[in-house]
């Protein structure tokens, strides 16, 4: 058995939640983390409370809990992405420039963001197409970026054209500067850094059948 | 001077035309709908709007735009599902748009506040969003230099104030609240309750009573779980 041959954990590609399982799974146990809007999301459905992790909202929460339901639904309590969520024992609120210190001073272990494109280096792009006439929205996807101490991206690894989104340098507006630390696809597990993309796991391919996709050499991550 | 006043239409009466007015709230979570009416009805126009987004839906922010009163918006994230207010005026060419990554606007209103001429933050460096800006390489990152932004006026909205001015919040409703109130010169509070002096822990205080000018009472519309949101 080759040693790319190896690096395959499952025979087909994973669907989002299996992905979001895995995410969640690699979370250290007592870390605090700030999921994107969208797909990462997903990940705080498999979360486990042995795992006891803090999740934080740039809106001026720690310790949030799920989305609320029926009678728990609080205008004045929401996430993100604006959705009414609910507060777990031990919350804490706070104003948004506190907040964002929490993310800029380095204090969260984690943020999981999409993405359209990661280059080789760990450019995150996620923010703007750049495209004339759109309205450019950041929020806080700049300060996510720069401030955790991990930045995990979460995307499909091609667009509905079949275009690799980890390209040598990103065409999109960059949101970060080599800020990913690690890119976690349906096709495979990416480590991204200083000295290029490594291959942690790939699902339903070989090493040698992402490298065909992708455009940026890639080699097995050191086990 | 902290003033008391019985109406939101007198709480916003010496806001001008051409006034930079900070609007508090993150969507409608902390929003001042009701100040915001009343800055609609007290014909101000040629304003510059300081606020996370740029209005939700057909009130509030939204209408304030619709109605042609804002001239600029500083804000981070205009483009919403229900933006459409801003979205028509900004492709026509009639809003001019200042894009903030979050946590600098949150900070440049802070420095403001707290009286400082600047920072630098790694945030935005590398991005279009730092372009033309001062940049200097800070314990071996980059780091772009970003000012205050002061207001003449700011509306906000907090749970209950006492008769000092000084205020408490609601959960995630509190976000631009108290550093809006300390970077305005004049800060206009829509509060849920007034309770005398005492009648907040000190502890607890989050806005003291010194960033405080104007407080008007306007009673939360109120649901099961105690929002003090309008419905939307």
């Amino acid at each position: 058995m080759s040693i790319a041959t190896s690096l395959q954990t499952s025979t087909t590609p994973l669907g989002r939640d299996d992905l979001a399982r895995l995410v969640a799974k690699d979370i250290a146990p007592g870390s605090f983390v700030n999921l994107g809007i969208g797909q990462p999301t997903l990940v705080s459905n498999y979360l486990t409370e042995e795992q006891d992790i803090t999740l934080h909202t740039e809106n001026g929460m720690l310790g949030m809990g799920p989305a609320a339901e029926a009678d728990q639904i609080d205008g004045d309590l929401i996430n993100a992405g604006k959705i009414p969520v609910t507060e777990l024992p031990g919350a804490s609120y706070f104003h948004h420039a506190d907040s964002f210190a929490i993310m800029r001073g380095g204090h969260l272990d984690i943020c999981v963001l999409g993405a359209f494109q990661v280059s080789a280096t760990g450019d995150l792009a996620n923010w703007h197409t750049g495209a004339p006439g759109a309205i450019p929205a950041v929020g806080g996807a700049m300060d996510l970026a720069t401030g955790a101490k991990d930045v995990f991206v979460m995307m499909t690894l091609l667009t509905r054209e079949g275009a690799s989104k980890i390209v040598d340098t990103c065409t999109y507006p960059l949101t970060g500067v080599g800020c990913v630390t690690r890119v976690y696809t349906d096709k495979a597990v990416f480590l991204t850094g200083p000295d290029g993309v490594t291959v942690r796991e790939t699902f339903g391919c070989t090493l040698e059948e992402l490298q065909e996709l992708v455009p940026v050499p890639l080699t097995a991550a050191a086990a | 001077m902290l003033n008391f006043v019985e109406s939101v239409q007198e709480a916003v009466a010496g806001i001008k035309d051409g006034s930079t007015v900070m609007i508090g709230g993150f969507g409608n979570a902390g929003q001042p709908f009701e100040l915001i009416d009343a800055l609609m009805d007290c014909g101000a126009t040629g304003l510059t709007v300081v606020n996370n987004n740029a209005g939700q839906g057909d009130h509030g922010l939204a209408l304030l735009i619709k109605e042609g009163r804002v001239r600029k918006m500083i804000c981070s994230f205009p483009r919403q599902s229900d933006s459409w207010h801003f979205d028509a005026k900004y492709k026509a060419g009639e809003i001019e748009l200042e894009l903030v990554p979050q946590g600098n606007l949150a900070e440049r209103i802070r420095a403001a506040g707290a009286g400082i001429g600047g920072f630098f933050t790694p945030t935005g460096y590398g991005t279009m969003l730092a372009e033309r800006k001062e940049t200097r390489i800070i314990d071996g990152r980059g780091q772009v230099f970003e000012t205050p932004i002061h207001a003449d006026v700011a509306l906000i909205k907090a749970l209950k104030a006492d008769d000092k001015g000084n205020l408490v919040y609601r959960k995630t409703a509190r976000n631009f609240g108290p550093i809006m109130a300390a970077a305005a010169q004049q800060t206009i509070v829509q509060v849920s309750e007034i309770v005398p002096t005492g009648g907040l822990d000190p502890e607890n205080v989050v806005t003291p009573g010194i960033y405080v000018n104007t407080v008007v009472r306007v009673p939360a519309a109120g649901n099961a779980a105690g929002t003090t949101e309008k419905v939307a």
